[in-house]
């Protein structure tokens, strides 16, 4: 990647940064939480006058057409923030799966609405994905089964353990696309909602080490401020290591799925291992450095840790990425 | 870079690949840590150096090829795919080379740059005292003033390569007046210089690694002339010249990402051909494995993209000594675990051997090149802001 090209997805990662940090998204979090969704929408529609809900789609349907690793940098900023609402799919797998499928023009007409954020989109992929998440507050709900997309409707919803997300159990009431078309698109919007898990993963770990090493420079006991103390020190720097070389693998798939390239699959999921084993360390040890205040629901801080908690296993178990590395290792001899 | 780990073949790596592929020695390899070994491995360098690969990122002048950082890691990557031979010149061609690059003076680089390329002289290290480990400001080996040069008195332990090495280089006390007040004062007052194992003075005592060669030694000196021609810098700025060394040997130069993919690969290779139980409960390290060898990799070569436009590394090779360091273990750790009854077998056939070694060589890596408990004290401190 050229510098001014990384300088550009700085610059936009800063953009949206600023705005989320000007926005007060964590109130918007806990109103999601009591099913008062009106701040976390209008957030998201704030989102979209950066080009955010754009990027995956096409320029030709209203989007910017923008590179995956665009699309990843907007998702780790959403986790980053903890932004309500479902990330992976709205910024990622719908606009995916539907510009797979953008021949037929009843799949087509939806994609100008997401670009431009008049709706937030979830999906459902049974049997591994079963759950639509937030499809009570989105727009346009997806059910793909096997060779079928169908507009869905939410029934059941189940509580997750992170408060500002709910499971829907959703039936399929409208046709929207049938063939092998949607056995292509589903198994790429399938990868990037997964990435785009891993990035939201690594946004949500990196807001937990910002937030530990600000309580562990603050709060004192013995006199000191606990971040001085080499127990606290070693493990942040643990933190700081699992992330700082997780980010690289999510770019590196980004770049692999933008090309289609046949390695696309195994990295994904290794960016996905790699993220989640990092979220998952950064919300442990945030919690240890905070103590008690940082196990209750008046902190900021539980946003966090639950959304990590239910994202971990959202798009795929640890050991079911795992296993698909592995599966890519045993077929190919020359893996590196 | 980072679009596309796997650059194609360009010029320079394929003549690097071709040449490795037609001259690294099949068969056994002998240990670095004999007195023959040396030599064997000193032949292999002059090898190298025929061929202008022993220092390809080095000035032409100097026997290297002015490559970028870029291709310096594409060599590495080729090197190490290639199985080729462990580089004895390593103390010198990745650290002191680079000092003096940046530090010595013109005539130094002249003088002494183009015979370590050759491996005509080979260079050991001399920083650790038997009081001062991670804490290297704590050194009290001295260098006195003499007519002419420096004269120097004191023990050095812990040299890499010391027992069969030709010169070592490494810091010294020059200023007794700057360590009156050691809390505030004891990193001024350092002398960064060059002597020769061979000088009058000098006593080595090889020392028995855990492994049981002889990789490293005591270095005694007792009045050892140097002349000033062979300091480094002004005497007193020892330490930020040092550290600049430290930073080589923690980032880039010492362990580039091209050691621990071929390892992986391996790795890989002993999981496909294992089989049964003892497959697949392994199998979960060898993925983990895998991917941070890869994020490894990838790491190092957006650093080098940053570093080639002008960027500079900082705290921020602390973070990858100790990812390397630890990814380095895991690594040849799951490869013994595969191997079952055979992993402690000390100098098993075939490719398969390396690895027993290969650990306990690895186990070194969290203690060298500044402890890993020090490098995530100041990942906290320089990188995160936490309170010293």
């Amino acid at each position: 990647m050229s510098l001014s090209r990384q300088a550009e997805q700085e610059a936009f990662a800063g953009s949206l940064h600023s705005l989320m940090s000007a926005a007060d998204v964590t109130a918007a979090a806990r109103r999601w939480a009591d099913q008062d969704h009106s701040a976390g929408l209008a957030l998201w529609l704030r989102l979209a006058g950066t080009g955010a809900t754009a990027l995956a789609v096409p320029e030709k349907h209203g989007g910017l057409g923008a590179s995956l690793a665009d699309v990843m940098i907007a998702c780790e900023e959403a986790g980053h923030h903890s932004l309500p609402g479902p990330v992976a799919e709205s910024l990622a797998a719908v606009p995916v799966l539907l510009s797979g499928l953008a021949a037929e023009p009843s799949a087509a007409a939806w994609l100008p609405l997401l670009a431009a954020g008049d709706l937030i989109a979830t999906l459902a992929l049974p049997p591994q994905r079963p759950y639509a998440a937030d499809a009570g507050p989105a727009g346009l709900t997806l059910l793909v089964q096997d060779d079928t997309v169908w507009l869905a409707a939410p029934g059941i919803s189940h509580r997750s353990v992170d408060p500002a997300r709910r499971l829907w159990e959703v039936d399929g009431r409208e046709l929207l696309a049938h063939g092998p078309a949607v056995t292509a698109a589903a198994g790429r919007a399938a990868e990037a909602g997964t990435l785009a898990c891993a990035a939201q993963l690594l946004g949500a770990g990196r807001a937990l080490l910002e937030l530990s090493v600000q309580h562990a420079r603050q709060r004192a006991q013995f006199g000191r401020p606990i971040g001085s103390f080499q127990a606290v020190k070693h493990r942040l720097a643990d933190v700081a290591l699992a992330l700082e070389f997780a980010r690289p693998l999510v770019a590196e798939a980004a770049a692999a799925l933008n090309g289609n390239r046949a390695t696309a699959a195994r990295d994904t999921s290794a960016a996905k291992v790699a993220a989640t084993d990092a979220a998952h360390l950064a919300a442990r040890a945030a919690l240890q450095v905070h103590g008690a205040i940082g196990y209750t629901q008046e902190l900021d801080l539980h946003l966090w840790l639950t959304k990590v908690q239910a994202l971990a296993n959202a798009w795929g178990s640890q050991a079911g990425h795992r296993a698909r590395v592995l599966a890519a290792l045993a077929a190919d001899e020359a893996s590196a | 870079m980072s679009e596309e780990p796997e650059p194609a073949a360009g010029t320079f790596r394929a003549e690097a690949r071709d040449w490795l592929r037609a001259h690294v020695p099949a068969g056994p390899q002998p240990s670095v840590d004999t007195a023959e070994g040396f030599e064997w491995h000193r032949a292999w360098e002059r090898e190298l150096a025929a061929a202008r690969l022993s220092v390809v990122s080095w000035p032409a002048a100097y026997g290297g090829r002015d490559v970028s950082l870029l291709d310096w890691l594409a060599f590495e990557d080729e090197y190490y795919a290639a199985a080729a031979p462990v580089r004895v010149g390593q103390n010198g061609i990745f650290l002191l080379g680079p000092t003096l690059l940046g530090h010595g003076s013109s005539e130094q680089q002249a003088r002494l740059l183009p015979p370590m390329a050759r491996a005509d002289e080979i260079w050991a290290q001399a920083w650790s005292e038997p009081d001062a480990g991670s804490d290297l400001a704590a050194i009290r080996a001295r260098a006195e003033r003499a007519d002419g040069g420096w004269l120097l008195s004191g023990t050095k332990t812990w040299s890499s390569r010391a027992a069969f090495a030709d010169k070592a280089f490494g810091l010294f006390r020059c200023d007794p007046a700057a360590d009156v007040d050691p809390a505030t004062a004891r990193h001024r007052g350092l002398i960064y210089l060059m002597f020769s194992l061979r000088a009058d003075g000098v006593t080595v005592r090889p020392i028995r690694q855990l492994g049981g060669g002889t990789g490293f030694a005591e270095i005694f000196l007792d009045e050892v002339f140097v002349p000033d021609a062979d300091v480094i810098g002004e005497p007193g700025d020892g330490w930020r010249i040092a550290m600049s060394t430290a930073g080589h040997e923690r980032g880039l130069s010492l362990r580039s990402p091209g050691r621990f993919t071929a390892a992986a690969e391996r790795l890989t290779g002993l999981w496909r051909q294992a089989s049964g139980p003892a497959g697949t409960a392994a199998a979960d390290r060898v993925a983990d494995a895998w991917i941070a060898a890869r994020a490894y990799r990838l790491h190092t070569y957006a650093t080098a993209a940053r570093l080639a436009a002008g960027g500079t590394l900082g705290a921020e090779a602390s973070l990858g000594k100790v990812f390397w360091s630890e990814l380095d273990v895991a690594l040849h750790e799951t490869a013994l675990d595969l191997l079952g009854p055979q992993a402690e077998i000390a100098g098993l056939d075939g490719p398969d051997g390396r690895w027993l070694g290969g650990y306990l060589f690895a186990l070194a890596g969290p203690i060298y090149a500044g402890t890993n408990e020090i490098q995530r004290t100041v990942i906290a401190e320089r990188l995160l802001g936490l309170p010293r």
